[in-house]
């Protein structure tokens, strides 16, 4: 384990020492909990629809089709007329696009990432890469297939697709998320060992908690 | 007087048994030094010909004479000359003279040599820490012995279906059908 997460005695400024567990005091031992819909079904679809509308994009690349986003957040393509934005932090997102190949060591800061968003989240595989390992098939440190570490919600095809097949891909989600059927986080949390198995199969030195948020 | 590889050639050679030198451009040209030299070459281009910056450090595996080849590429800015200084070392055991002290930068280089081509460079700051993958227990993924595609179809789980065509022969399909 790394030394960060040992176990400890920290020295406080005021000079009173205290013990310290990060595994415990910085991270949740809860394991994630599916989400139940609201009480009513016209309640939840009114959550549906604001969900739908406020789509907050983490701010996180992590291969070539990374550069999509550009021009999308810029007049030429302008996303922001959707309702969608990006977010710095994984704790203000709802939505991780995961764009285009994964190495494993990226994919070890993906998962982390992605636990920290709090629900409703949702994961957009864009490209080939994620889709079969697209021209990646045969690289010693990427992974080739997204749904088996994390659950996406939408695949949007192409190498790389173009900011036109990104907006369609969102308003496709929209719907997804309007019908009720983004519902990839409560598969990840009723999938939690399988998800983890395979994760840790591919991540050889897993040394961080097996869930944090 | 305009400084040419040539001349600094002849100068180092009179000095030192190094190899013939292989000209690739007037500004660049490359040069064979016995592992046992190298250090000494280096100060010598380094100290008094002006080579004070180390471009790059790479290796080449070169299998069937079961050797490598480090090349290390030096420039002198001043007289816009690159010399590269190759060095032939054994492949097993792989382990070549560390010379982070005379470019500190070099650490980093032979970090990177000693993850993916598995080359000692003792004394080294920092040589077995983790450089670009995390955890690696395979064979070094640059040398070429190591199967990539296996690797890669053993580890990571692939989605059925995928098919691979003949880029030539597919493109001949899509846009001339029926001709052969
Ligand atoms: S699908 Fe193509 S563009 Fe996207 S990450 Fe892979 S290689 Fe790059």
């Amino acid at each position: 384990m790394k030394e960060e997460l040992q176990k400890r005695v920290v020295k406080g400024p005021d000079g009173v020492e205290f013990e310290v567990e990060p595994l415990r005091d910085y991270y949740c031992e809860a394991l994630p909990q599916v989400e139940r819909p609201a009480y009513a079904q016209i309640i939840e679809d009114l959550f549906n629809w604001a969900r739908s509308e406020s789509i907050w994009i983490l701010g996180f690349g992590t291969g070539c089709g990374a550069i999509e986003m550009r021009p999308l957040m810029t007049p030429r393509f302008d996303a922001y007329r959707y309702g969608i934005q990006w977010r710095p932090t994984p704790r203000q997102a709802n939505l991780f696009v995961i764009s285009g190949y994964l190495s494993v060591k990226t994919l070890k800061r993906v998962i982390r990432s992605y636990e920290q968003m709090q629900n409703p989240k949702y994961v957009v595989g864009l490209g080939s890469c994620t889709i079969n390992g697209g021209m990646y098939f045969d690289s010693y440190n990427t992974i080739k297939r997204l749904d088996q570490y994390l659950p996406v919600d939408l695949y949007i095809t192409g190498c790389m697709p173009r900011p036109e097949a990104l907006l369609a891909g969102f308003l496709d989600l929209k719907k997804l998320i309007r019908a009720g059927k983004a519902d990839g986080a409560n598969h990840y949390a009723e999938n939690f060992a399988w998800y983890k198995a395979n994760q840790k199969q591919v991540i050889q030195d897993w040394d961080m908690p097996d869930y944090n948020w | 007087m305009q400084t040419n590889l040539l001349d600094i050639h002849a100068r180092l050679q009179a000095l030192l048994p190094v190899g013939e030198l292989q000209t690739q451009r007037a500004d660049l040209a490359f040069l064979d030094v016995p592992p046992s030299l190298l250090r000494a070459t280096l100060l010598q281009l380094r100290d008094r010909e002006g080579f004070t910056h180390l471009v790059l450090l790479t290796a080449v595996d070169w299998i069937e004479q079961e050797q490598f080849q480090l090349t290390y590429l030096v420039c002198n800015r001043s007289a816009r000359l690159d010399l590269g200084l190759r060095v032939r070392i054994p492949r097993e055991p792989a382990s070549m003279e560390s010379i982070h002290e005379l470019w500190p930068t070099a650490a980093t280089y032979q970090r990177e040599l000693r993850e993916m081509f598995g080359i000692d460079f003792p004394g080294s700051p920092r040589l077995d820490e983790d450089f670009i993958l995390e955890g690696w227990t395979a064979t070094p993924p640059y040398r070429r012995d190591f199967d990539t595609l296996k690797y890669a179809e053993e580890t990571y789980a692939e989605r059925p279906g995928r098919v691979t065509y003949d880029p030539a022969a597919h493109m001949q399909q899509q846009l001339y059908p029926g001709e052969r």
